[in-house]
């Protein structure tokens, strides 16, 4: 195999419990987002649009869709003959078999994989972030440091500090503690999910994390391995990100990050030519308006059919909104049904559901009130 | 019953004005995704038809672009797969001419395609036609040939160039000609056994022959038999400008559209990875057709928008067919008008058309 300076690992196993109902059977890099994406076709993109053409996949959870969406990778440009993009799920090996025990774990299980490249650098990415970043620009800043990881961070306030992992550096952006979701803040610098590491020197912490017993480790980048490589003097760096990003593991975050992009100049531009965020296409005919629909600030996919009303809302493809049916402040995902008058506001309808005529979801609540999950479960 | 497909464009004339001046009409885009040669494609693809054909003499560039290796039609196989076939023949022995010189330069397409009947298809003609079904009523009947006809109750312009087929009361022709009033029009969609395909075509050339489907079919010399398959489905003729604009506003008809584009036969074409389109503050769409990609922040209605078109304030489309990534300045005006790819039409001009006689901007054009 071809020696290859930089390969990506995605980690795309994590079953997302805070989407609740919208990960039941779906792992959360799986999860719709904008119109006609999924979460992971954002990193996925990235690299393509990054000329990395190596991405490992690791999946556990609920595995399916993501599997069979992935596929050979030509959506993201990724059907190559020296590399391209691999599922990796857990597997049996001879000395036992177990699942992956942490962020850390999934990829120390797969060094036969990375190995084949011999890469320089690793590449460790999340699928569960919505941004749009060129890598080459990390990697040329991680070189230039000279540094033996380099973690892209992003400014946060203060108040939501306390729910990522915080980065506390130097002056020169030299990192010096790993603070994970810390009550006490000292910096607004949140670790995005995203690591380049010298790949020789990863590999030794990982050889020795593997044997390490689940007592002493959770085998995890963030609880594990950096901490560790920090108490042993290493060169760690934190590059600042400039950019939208967003963490969409929770409804009222996952609606939050659909609605920014209905604003006229939204800062996660989808429609840059130069950076593509590729997808698998449903291939549905265009979008049919009625005579009787309105449509303002909000985003229609392909294969839909609007009769009513639609006003700050995302719809992805073959959604059918019914005459007299107003729809607000809402992401539809596929192939959602909506009968005749219905009125939903601000709620995050599930794929394929149908909702009967006259229905009412949301209506007549104020505009900060808590966003509505309706799928399989909900009685409509 | 294994079938190869030909989709032959060889006697299809550009006459769509601007819109094939530099492209077959064949590769005209349509219904706001699509080109025509989809709909051929795609219904060769729901048949299960994996060897397909395609003759083409000019203006193929953009056939080229579009088609690639026929992935987006399941047609980039290991063995068969799409063959688009320009001419470049050599043999000095060759005395074809028309469309058989395709025929006769491309014997190996049919020498090793594992293919028992070849379905012939052109462009022009859209349908649903169900394949299988064509051709199991084909051998079911005994015929040597089956003509697709579809009988049209209201005769327009268009059909004026289409072939008519008389039908028996046992279902099987007893003419094919060219009389305007008659309604039965032969769709440009015939099957046939292979073997006998590769012979009455080895006959055309012996006799100097040039147009397979009239000197073989048409004319009959060798006494074929040949059934009608009278189809009922959704059919557009498109041979002109007229007819182009007429029968994309009529997809607006959520019958006409959702016949098109029924689940059980879906259309297929070259995939482009556009966002969802934008309806921003201001935007008006009525009773219009509108693809991915698009900027709307003025008014449309009663029209077709093709990927990535931007409709800036106080821009109006009226009746109109704008395609791919066309520029409608703030406060412009857009009447019955048919505006190929990548026109940008600056501020406050005003374009309208006669809703008989659209008026067409080249692609690349600035007003």
């Amino acid at each position: 195999m071809k020696k290859k300076e930089m390969i990506a690992m995605l980690l795309a196993g994590g079953q997302g419990k805070r989407l609740k109902g919208l990960t039941k059977s779906l792992a959360k890099p799986a999860v719709y987002f904008g119109g006609t994406y999924r979460i992971i076709d954002f990193p996925l993109s990235n690299c393509t649009n990054s000329g990395i053409d190596t991405v490992g996949v690791l999946t556990q959870y609920e595995p399916l869709v993501l599997h069979s969406y992935i596929g050979v990778g030509s959506d993201w440009d990724m059907d190559r003959k020296n590399g391209g993009v691999f599922v990796l799920p857990p597997h049996e090996r001879e000395d036992g078999s177990s699942w992956y025990r942490g962020t850390a774990d999934a990829i120390s299980r797969n060094l036969k994989f990375i190995d084949q490249y011999d890469p320089e650098h690793l590449l460790v990415l999340s699928g569960d972030h919505v941004y749009k970043m060129d890598y080459t620009k990390l990697l040329d800043y991680h070189k230039e440091k000279g540094a033996d990881c380099t973690i892209s961070v992003i400014n946060v306030t203060l108040e939501e500090a306390p729910s990522f992992g915080m980065i506390n550096t130097h002056e020169d952006l030299k990192i010096y503690e790993f603070d994970e979701k810390p009550k006490q803040p000292k910096s607004t610098l949140a670790s995005m999910g995203v690591y380049i590491f010298k790949w020789d020197v990863l590999r030794k912490y990982l050889v020795e994390d593997i044997d390490t017993p689940d007592s002493e480790s959770a085998h995890d980048f963030g609880k594990d391995i950096v901490p560790k490589m920090l108490a042993d003097n290493l060169s760690l760096y934190a590059y600042p990100f400039q950019g939208y990003w967003r963490d969409v593991g929770t409804i009222p975050s996952l609606w939050e990050a659909n609605m920014d992009l209905l604003n006229d100049a939204p800062e996660l531009n989808l429609n840059d030519p130069n950076w593509r965020i590729y997808t698998r296409n449903p291939n549905e005919p265009a979008q049919y308006i009625s005579p009787q629909a309105k449509l303002k600030n909000c985003m229609v996919n392909e294969g839909c059919s609007v009769y009513g009303e639609v006003d700050r809302s995302v719809l992805f493809y073959g959604v059918e909104v019914g005459e007299g049916s107003v729809i607000t402040e809402s992401v539809i995902m596929p192939e959602v049904k909506i009968g005749k008058n219905v009125r939903i506001h601000r709620a995050i309808v599930d794929q394929g559901k149908v909702i009967p005529d006259g229905t009412v979801i949301g209506a007549d609540r104020g505009d900060d009130s808590e966003i509505i999950l309706v799928n399989g479960d909900t009685p409509y | 019953m294994k079938l190869m497909g030909v989709i032959n464009l060889d006697h299809e004339l550009d006459q769509l004005k601007e819109l094939t001046y530099f492209r077959a009409g064949a590769a005209v885009p349509f219904a706001g995704r699509y080109r025509l040669i989809d709909f051929a494609l795609s219904n060769m693809m729901s048949a299960g038809v994996q060897d397909i054909a395609l003759f083409v003499r000019r203006k193929y560039r953009s056939l080229l672009d579009h088609l690639g290796e026929g992935r987006p039609w399941d047609l980039d196989r290991k063995r068969g797969g799409l063959f688009v076939l320009p001419p470049d023949w050599n043999d000095p022995t060759d005395i074809s001419s028309g469309d058989l010189q395709h025929m006769h330069n491309n014997r190996d397409f049919f020498d090793r395609s594992s293919g028992e009947y070849v379905v012939h298809a052109g462009s022009q003609h859209l349908s649903k036609v169900d394949f299988c079904d064509l051709a199991e009523q084909h051998k079911a009947s005994g015929a040597d040939v089956t003509v697709v006809y579809k009988h049209v109750d209201l005769l327009e312009p268009e059909h004026d160039a289409c072939f008519r087929v008389d039908v028996d009361e046992n279902g099987f022709v007893n003419g094919i000609h060219n009389e305007k009033g008659h309604h039965n029009l032969y769709i440009e969609l015939f099957i046939m056994e292979k073997g006998l395909f590769m012979q009455q075509m080895e006959y055309c050339i012996a006799h100097g022959d040039s147009y397979f489907f009239r000197d073989a079919i048409l004319r009959n010399p060798s006494g074929l038999k040949i059934a009608g398959y009278e189809y009922k489905g959704y059919h557009a003729v498109i041979n002109s400008v007229e007819s182009y604009y007429k029968n994309s506003l009529e997809l607006l008809d959520q019958e006409k559209y959702k016949q098109l584009f029924s689940p059980e036969m879906p259309v297929h074409t070259k995939i482009k990875y556009e966002a969802p389109t934008k309806y921003l503050e201001g935007a008006d769409v009525k009773n219009s057709l509108v693809a991915n990609g698009c900027l709307i922040a003025g008014e449309v209605e009663g029209s077709v928008l093709f990927r990535g078109v931007k409709v800036e304030k106080g821009a109006k489309i009226i009746n109109s067919i704008i395609m791919q990534k066309c520029v409608i300045e703030a406060g412009a005006i857009v009447e019955n008008v048919i505006m190929d790819k990548d026109v940008q039409l600056s501020e406050n001009r005003t374009l309208v058309g006669d809703s008989r006689k659209p008026y067409v901007i080249a692609k690349r054009s600035i007003l």
